[in-house]
């Protein structure tokens, strides 16, 4: 199938890209990276009558430290170049482990970070990943700007906080703690596939006592779900055998998933309360082990 | 703002400037438009990498990307890998390993494979699989694929991207 005909603006500037949202509102589709926008168009999912394609606007890509120990990252930033930036490990290594797991390296040398997080498929890392790490977006339009966290962004199935007149133009990234502990895993049919089931974490220590953490899961709801009674269970707690055998059944409980045609409820459950086990333990191992 | 555009851009070494609808993909206009149709369209949505091209360096999918947005851009299609009668080594390989049967996948993998060996001449079998897990065959099992890819990179492999 081929996309729907449309009216194809190419602007240079982000003013330029946002008055033309601002001018043609619910019919325009900004247009980034296209790995997800492309197929939609091409299966007839989406037609909008107008694209902004937002690749001639400069200043919107780059990574870059923030003040206080953070990142912000360009949101037209692809997603290949921060699988490549060899700096990314230190400051932020779940981000950096997240990325090589979106899609196949043809999809992340085309993808933006903005793109996949405006999408929103409840199944997709960074979505997820932001969420976990407290991460804040900026959205701009003809009348400015606003910041709005990631957690208040995902409002439901592929649908977000950014209005139709707007534009995801920075992530903004907390600095990462040392000595945190964090991990990402999924669980998919295939390398590259969407994931029917992920998860993304961190934990503060103090000694071998957790102090604080964040656990997201992806591919378990309409956007990206924080388990917090999960969390509660890990604070004041060692990453013992016993601690991560409870929050596994937490999970399972917490979890409300859908059944669909990749899996069905019960396992999406089942494989998150797994998931979230083995990724803590594998997060306090790695620890041990001496690596970041 | 029209629905038809020019656009410039450089193909395997050659420059084309060609009046496009905006809303034609880069595939289609390779094959339509210039006639290139050694790149293939399974799925025409991103899934199959039979599109697979090297645009300014990089591996895309074709079918992925408006052709206007090529505009200025340098691409690489497996029309320009062989030189002349002379195969390019992937291709040579390919053939020596029996990596394809119908051949329908085949310039995806090719233009995948090229772009790996670029940034990766020395892999692993392991990251071979991996390079290779975007494109999809249905004739060969990827065995031979794989032994191809890891026969061709001594020739194939320039130096490490930094």
């Amino acid at each position: 199938m081929k996309p729907a005909p449309f009216d194809y603006y190419c602007p240079e500037t982000l003013d330029e890209a946002a008055g033309l949202l601002e001018q043609h509102g619910d019919d325009g589709k900004v247009l980034a990276g296209g790995q997800s926008l492309m197929p939609l168009m091409s299966l007839r999912l989406a037609r909008p009558s107008v694209i902004v394609d937002l690749n001639r606007v400069s200043g919107l890509d780059g990574i870059g430290a923030n003040g206080d120990g953070g990142l912000h990252i360009g949101a037209l930033t692809r997603q290949r170049a921060l699988e490549r930036d060899a700096g990314l490990p230190a400051r932020n290594p779940l981000l950096a482990a997240a990325v090589p797991l979106i899609g196949h390296f043809q999809i992340r040398n085309r993808g933006t970070v903005g793109g996949s997080l405006v999408h929103a498929d409840p199944a997709a890392e960074l979505p997820a990943v932001t969420v976990a790490l407290g991460a804040d977006f900026v959205l701009a339009s003809a009348g400015g700007e606003r910041v709005v966290s990631a957690d208040e962004f995902y409002l439901g199935y592929m649908a977000t906080a950014c209005e139709a007149n707007e534009v995801l133009t920075e992530i903004r990234v907390p600095a990462w703690k040392t000595g945190r502990l964090w991990a990402i895993d999924e669980v998919s049919r295939r390398k590259g596939d969407f994931a029917m089931v992920g998860v993304a974490l961190w934990a503060d220590m103090d000694g071998s006592t957790c102090t604080d953490s964040r656990i997201t899961l992806f591919g378990v709801g309409g956007r990206p779900v924080r388990v917090e009674k999960a969390e509660q269970r890990l604070h004041g707690a060692a990453l013992d055998d016993a601690t991560l055998k409870e929050v596994e059944r937490i999970v399972f409980e917490e979890l409300e998933p859908d059944s669909d045609i990749h899996a069905s409820a019960l396992y999406r459950r089942e494989v998150g309360g797994v998931l979230t086990r083995r990724a803590l333990r594998a997060a306090a191992e790695r620890a041990t082990e001496g690596g970041a | 703002m029209s629905t038809k555009s020019i656009l410039n851009l450089t193909v395997n070494g050659k420059a084309y400037e060609k009046l496009v609808e905006v809303r034609m993909t880069l595939a289609d206009f390779l094959r339509n438009e210039l006639d290139l149709t050694g790149t293939h369209l399974g799925c025409e949505h991103g899934v199959c990498g039979a599109c697979t091209v090297i645009m300014n360096g990089e591996a895309v999918r074709s079918c992925l990307l408006l052709a206007v947005q090529a505009e200025g851009a340098t691409l690489e299609t497996v029309e320009g890998l062989a030189d002349g009668d002379r195969l390019h080594p992937l291709q040579a390989a390919f053939q020596d390993r029996h990596a394809l049967q119908c051949g329908f996948c085949t310039p995806g993998f090719l233009m995948t494979a090229t772009a790996f060996l670029k940034e990766n001449p020395q892999p692993t079998d392991a990251e071979i699989r991996e390079a290779i897990s975007g494109n999809i065959c249905r004739c060969t099992g990827y065995q031979p694929i794989i032994e191809a890819i890891g026969q061709a990179a001594p020739e194939v492999g320039g130096k490490p991207r930094e």
